[in-house]
């Protein structure tokens, strides 16, 4: 008998499969939370499955009826019956196949749908190093074709491996009821066949898996060559890509003729050697027939039979194949969902109830306060899969931003500015020390909640496919309305919003790219600035700006940041005069504090980082 | 592990807010392009065309193949008519014969069946490979004009899901439908060929069978269409939100994502379980005739038999090729499934394929002359072009303008003046509406595209790093560069001392630990790569943007030797590129409106002279009072 598959294991009807074949089996049994939802209408569907295929087994016994009784018998009225009960069991055999499917069919698009809902949902809420690792075309494979191959799993070998199973099994008992020497010619090659099947389901396993990540592979090449187009069409390299597509997509067809290869095989020995058998039993059938020891229309009936099963055993080689695609595509699943989301530090029951008045306690400060505003205390900070011991990016981070001040990060490319403010809405994790947002420790509290306290612009301004209001006001709460929506606007100096063919309603396309850099850039400060949030992190929000812009902005800004707390960082002597104070990052340490001007007289390497020039060339110029 | 959730199905009014508000009735807005009608059955011909030898193989390996398995039941008819009496009378011949002939067929359809698979997965493999690299080469080929309305998610569900239906029709759904055919065939001729009359009953019975399946591919088509929409309108929701993480994050969006992706899920979800069913209906619908069939053949056969006008093994014989002959009914479901699924994804992938570059390659390419000088440089001419995007909308009236080879040109003006539009007509992103843009007296159009590219680089502020080592993406610039060229530009343009600070130096892949590159160090990754393009005119689009100030000073001195003897259009909003340009254009409102030296325009009363007074004033400030 072939293996049974997982959840019908897992509902106890079958606990026997083979140790090696455990490991697949094992993967699909991890589906078992979402088909637990749609277990009766599974079972159901199966057991329905199962007599349809019996009503089918039966119709032989009923030709060898009509042959043995009213034929021989030359009885008409005879056939008229036996043609009425082929034709009843033929109506119950159709109404039972579409029963099946009408069993399963929004249950399992529902699984796929949970299944997909909750990839969605998972994803979303993983680390920021997580997806750094991951392509997102590799996401994105698992998000479509993995599961549809699951919902066909579900759809067709995980019912049909069972059905087919006690269709042989019933098929043969009526066999070796009808003739046992017959039977047993028939059941000669359950052993060889199997062996195959093991030996196939082995390799398949392998080669399956290959198949799958290698077009994980060549979905994240069509991604990067679309979201790369400019430079690529920029360098006129478009030939070379096309080269590395070819190579992979010609990988893939490798791996593709590898699994072809596997699958002729187990094709052509599930066809042969049943085949065999069956022309075996004939000949002693006609033996015996001969002899007078078999009545005609038993060797009917049992050929009959025979052949009925023949599509039930041809079937297991692609039942099996698509089974072990299964179990592939869920280990790829469980890849990504076992992962470890980004958790509350406070347990939600705890936090739910009374996180009003526990914001009140852990935010005391006020304007006097030594513990208000935005502190860092003794952070490092070093990429999760970076190994431990490797210098950290950040560290001995001690920094206070005082309620209200704004606080302008300088330091050379690459020197970690962008890392050190993605620790502030905690997109980052700090290895070691704490941020506190007026007192409170960030980790403290839910993330939803620092993230609504705390309003980011990036350096790269992503714009979702939404109309441009809808883009701006994802930063502020839910209240917000049209003249929140216009002053943030007017802030950010993005008025051209306004001459768009729909004015706030025009959808801007994935990623915004029908927009230009700078307009782009204004949209996302006008993002962090429409909620009024107490706290505010800019990463250089105005590179991408001309200067008469850059300066009407500067104005406005100022305004808004009066009355917050503010780290930006800053490239350029204009966004610095922003700040009240500056703070240089040099090699991952904070080496100096003070305002702008302090700092231009007491630090050679700020002065050179807002000049660009040494005071030797500074001299030498004079 | 997260808890199963149980999506219960969403009501019809939610569908509404899940497809965005058409616009304007542009195409782009659909999912699907426009294609000219058969464009999908003539890109399946093409497809197949040159696989013709193959598919004649793998036709006849079939047909021989169904011969041999077909010729079971005419065993048994000849073994129970003949073999059985033959045997009474002691004649083992026929019985020998009847054993020999059964191994060989069991054999033969074994072996033949091999060759099948593997010759069909041959051609299919072929097939989907040259599908697959079409859909790239033809993306690739299509204008950044294109790419900036279609979006990435969209291109992606074209090479991916769509190709992937294309493949089960090819590896499953083809094989079913030529044996579900040959079978029909051979069966239908058997049966007539044992009794005309009960072989007639069959083959009438395939005209109701041929109404279900028109009907069936009636109503599946149109089901299947709307579903292929709303898987793609679900991969694009996905793919922005997993390239936008970052934001996602920080503006709380995850439960409105939700919700919003829940509405995009369970439409699909809707579909789907429709599709399920009508396939439900289908199967049966067929059943039921095949069924009402086999009783009807069975009650005249037998009943000829009991009146003695037919023979014994002649109604065994029909009675198993009957049940052979509606057998492979549900598999036609399952083709006319696959079918009707890639039927839909073609006529998407056709669509695309149909869109015309709007900046073809030219059929008879020019070369460009030979330098007039030993320095790099090539002179560029405006002549007379206008521009406007084909979504309407003048963007660049017409002008007139004339770069002389070597010159620095620097172009200012706020944001939305046209400086990037003039930049991408100079790089051919894309097409003057009227008039001509040459470089050395060549039209850009009529220049192949590495002939082009040898011309004109341009290097933009959006840096993207493709997946690969830091080398290996400068090397983008001139695939050919050994390692001490690739190091020297990075030299030049002080990406150097960042590079080897890596884990792996120049070899750090960009995606693996430890290879996270700030915003501004790609900018200067692309500075290398253009540096090592080392083209006759170079563009730079606010190409230093994220840079720090020693940053841009150090790409500026770098710029004095790069660019000397070389022509240069340079796009910033700092005027510190001022410094370096022999020339500028100021541009308003698509206009060029000013031109001239740097220090004529200063000490102008014009807009650069205001422009360049608000730069200085930025910049003061930097400066010890």
């Amino acid at each position: 008998m072939p293996t049974t598959p997982a959840p019908a294991a897992a509902e106890g009807t079958d606990g026997t499969e083979p140790a090696e074949s455990r490991s697949a089996v094992r993967s699909l049994l991890r589906l078992w939370p979402y088909v637990r939802p749609v277990r009766a209408r599974l079972a159901a569907a199966a057991v329905v499955a199962v007599v349809a295929s019996c009503t089918g087994l039966v119709i032989p016994l009923v030709l060898k009826w009509i042959v043995d009784g009213p034929v021989a018998d030359r009885s008409t009225g005879g056939v008229w019956l036996g043609a009425l009960y082929l034709l009843l069991l033929g109506v119950a055999e159709a109404v039972l196949f579409g029963l099946r499917r009408w069993l399963v069919a929004r249950p399992l698009a529902g699984v796929e749908a949970a299944m997909r809902a909750d990839l969605y949902r998972h994803l979303q809420r993983l680390p920021i190093a997580f997806h750094d690792r991951w392509p997102s075309g590799q996401l994105l494979s698992r998000g479509t074709t993995d599961l549809m191959l699951l919902r066909m799993f579900l759809a067709f070998p995980l019912t049909f491996l069972l059905v087919n199973s006690v269709t042989i099994l019933v098929g043969v008992l009526i066999m070796l009821a009808q003739d046992w020497t017959l039977g047993l010619v028939l059941l000669a090659p359950a052993l060889p066949v199997m062996v195959v099947c093991w030996l196939f389901e082995k390799r398949y396993s392998r080669v399956a898996r290959q198949a799958q990540d290698q077009v994980g592979d060549l979905t994240t090449l069509v991604e990067e060559s679309v979201l790369g187009i400019r430079i690529i069409k920029g360098f006129g390299r478009h030939r070379s890509q096309a080269l590395a597509f070819r190579e992979l997509s010609r990988t893939l067809r490798g791996t593709e003729l590898a699994k072809a290869r596997l699958l002729a095989g187990i094709f052509a020995a599930i066809t042969t050697l049943p085949e065999l058998a069956i022309g075996a039993a004939l000949v002693l059938g006609t033996v015996q027939v001969a002899d007078g020891s078999l009545s005609a229309g038993t060797l009917v009936a049992f050929l009959s039979t025979a052949l009925a099963l023949r599509w039930p055993v041809e079937s297991i080689g692609f039942l099996l194949a698509m089974s072990q695609e299964a179990a592939t595509a869920t280990e790829r699943y469980f890849e990504v969902m076992d992962a470890t989301p980004e958790s509350d530090a406070m347990p939600e029951s705890d936090a739910a109830p009374e996180s009003g008045a526990a914001r009140a306690e852990v935010l005391p400060g006020g304007p006097e306060s030594t513990t208000g505003g935005l502190r860092f205390e003794g952070v490092r900070f070093r990429y999760p899969d970076a190994e431990s011991g490797s210098v950290p990016v950040l560290d001995r981070i001690d920094l206070h931003i005082r309620h209200g001040e704004t606080m302008a990060l300088v330091g050379g490319t690459g020197s970690g500015k962008t890392t050190l403010t993605a620790l502030v809405p905690r997109l980052h994790e700090v290895t070691a020390g704490r941020i506190t947002l007026d007192g409170a420790d960030i980790t403290a509290m839910p993330r939803d909640e620092l993230r609504a306290l705390v309003a980011v612009a990036f350096e790269e301004p992503t714009l979702f496919s939404a109309g441009v209001g809808e883009n701006v006001l994802m930063g502020a709460p839910d209240t917000a309305g049209e003249a929140d929506l216009a002053r943030a606007l007017a802030v950010a100096q993005a008025d051209f919003v306004h001459a768009l063919p729909h004015g706030t309603d025009t959808e801007v396309g994935e990623q915004g790219l029908s927009l230009s850099g700078g307009q782009r850039q204004r949209l996302a400060l006008a993002r962090a600035v429409v909620g009024n949030p107490r706290f505010l992190v800019l990463d250089d929000p105005l590179s991408a700006l001309d200067v008469h812009t850059e300066a009407l902005v500067e104005a406005a800004l100022r305004r808004v940041l009066a009355g917050t707390t503010a780290l930006v960082v800053a490239h350029r002597p204009s966004t610095v005069l922003l700040a009240d104070r500056v703070a240089l990052l040099s090699g991952g340490r904070i080496t100096a504090v003070g305002t702008h001007h302090e700092l231009l007289r007491t630090s050679a390497e700020y002065a050179w980082l807002m000049s660009g020039r040494t005071e030797k060339t500074e001299r030498e110029n004079r | 592990m997260t808890a199963p959730t149980t999506t219960a199905p969403a009501d019809g009014g939610k569908d509404r807010s899940a497809a965005p508000p058409p616009q304007d009735g542009d195409p782009f807005d659909r999912d699907a392009l426009p294609a000219p009608p058969r464009a999908t059955a003539a890109l399946l011909r093409s497809l197949l065309a040159p696989m013709k030898g193959r598919v004649v193989l793998a036709a006849v390996l079939l047909l021989l193949q169904q011969a041999a398995v077909q010729a079971g039941p005419m065993l048994v008819a000849y073994a129970i008519d003949r073999a059985v009496p033959a045997f009474r009378a002691d004649d083992n011949g026929p019985l020998i014969a009847v054993a020999a002939a059964y191994a060989l067929c069991s054999v033969a359809a074994g072996a033949l069946q091999w060759g099948f698979v593997l010759t069909s997965a041959r051609v299919n493999q072929d097939v989907l490979l040259d599908l697959r690299g079409r859909i790239f080469r033809h993306a690739q080929a299509l204008s950044v004009d294109f790419h900036e309305r279609y979006t990435s998610g969209r291109l992606i569900s074209r090479s991916t899901t769509d190709v992937e239906s294309l493949r089960e029709l090819l590896s499953e759904g083809l094989q079913e439908l030529i044996t579900v055919i040959l079978s029909f065939v051979y069966i239908s001729a058997m049966l007539l060929w044992l009794d005309l009359g009960l072989g007639a009953v069959a083959v009438a019975s395939f005209m109701p069978l041929y109404l279900l399946i028109r009907l069936y591919r009636h109503r599946a088509g149109r089901i299947f269409a709307v579903r292929s929409t709303a898987i793609a309108a679900v991969i694009v929701k996905f793919a922005e939100t997993m390239n936008g993480i970052r934001p996602v994050r920080a503006f709380r969006r995850e439960a409105v994502n939700d919700s919003a992706f829940h509405a995009l899920n369970s439409r699909h979800e809707r579909v789907n379980g429709d599709a399920i069913l009508e396939m439900a209906r289908y199967v049966v619908g067929s059943r039921l005739v095949a069924n009402t069939a086999v009783a009807g053949i069975v009650l005249w056969g037998a009943y000829r038999v009991a009146s003695g006008s037919l023979a014994l093994g002649v109604l065994a014989a029909a009675v198993l090729y009957l049940r052979r002959l509606y057998d492979p009914i549900d598999r036609l479901g399952m083709f006319l499934n696959s079918y009707q699924s890639a039927a839909a994804s073609m006529e998407k992938i056709a669509g695309l394929l149909a869109q015309v570059p709007s900046v073809p390659e030219p059929e008879r390419p020019r070369a460009l002359p030979a330098p007039a000088s030993e320095l790099p440089g090539r002179e560029v001419v405006f002549d007379d072009v206008r521009f406007a995007y084909r979504t309407g909308g003048e963007v660049l009236p017409s002008f007139s303008l004339t770069l002389p080879a070597g010159q620095t040109v620097a172009v200012v003006g706020s944001t939305g003046a046209g400086k990037s539009t003039l930049a991408k007509l100079l790089a051919r992103f894309y097409d003057p509406t009227t008039g001509r843009v040459l470089l050395d007296g060549v039209d850009l159009r009529e220049l192949s595209v590495p002939e082009l590219r040898r011309g004109v680089v341009m290097v933009t502020q959006e840096a993207f790093l493709f997946s690969g080592t830091v080398a290996e993406n400068i090397a983008i610039g001139r695939p050919d560069a050994s390692r001490e060229d690739i190091e020297r530009a990075a030299k030049a343009i002080g990406a150097h001392d960042f590079i080897s600070s890596l884990p792996d130096g120049y070899d750090t892949d960009v995606r693996k630990r430890g290879g996270r590159i700030s915003a501004g160090q790609r900018q200067l990754v692309a500075f290398a790569r253009a540096l090592l393009a080392d083209p006759a005119v170079l563009i730079l689009d606010e190409a230093t943007s994220s840079l720090d100030v020693p940053g841009e000073r150090a790409v500026q001195r770098a710029m004095h030797t790069v660019l000397r003897g070389r022509t240069a259009v340079v796009i910033a909003h700092r005027l510190s590129t001022v410094e370096i340009a022999d020339r500028v254009l100021v541009m308003e409102h698509g206009r060029i409106v000013e031109d001239g030296s740097p220090d004529r325009l200063i000490t102008d009363t014009g807009r650069f002279a205001d422009l360049h007074q608000a730069w200085r004033d930025s910049l003061v400030q930097g400066h010890a009072e």
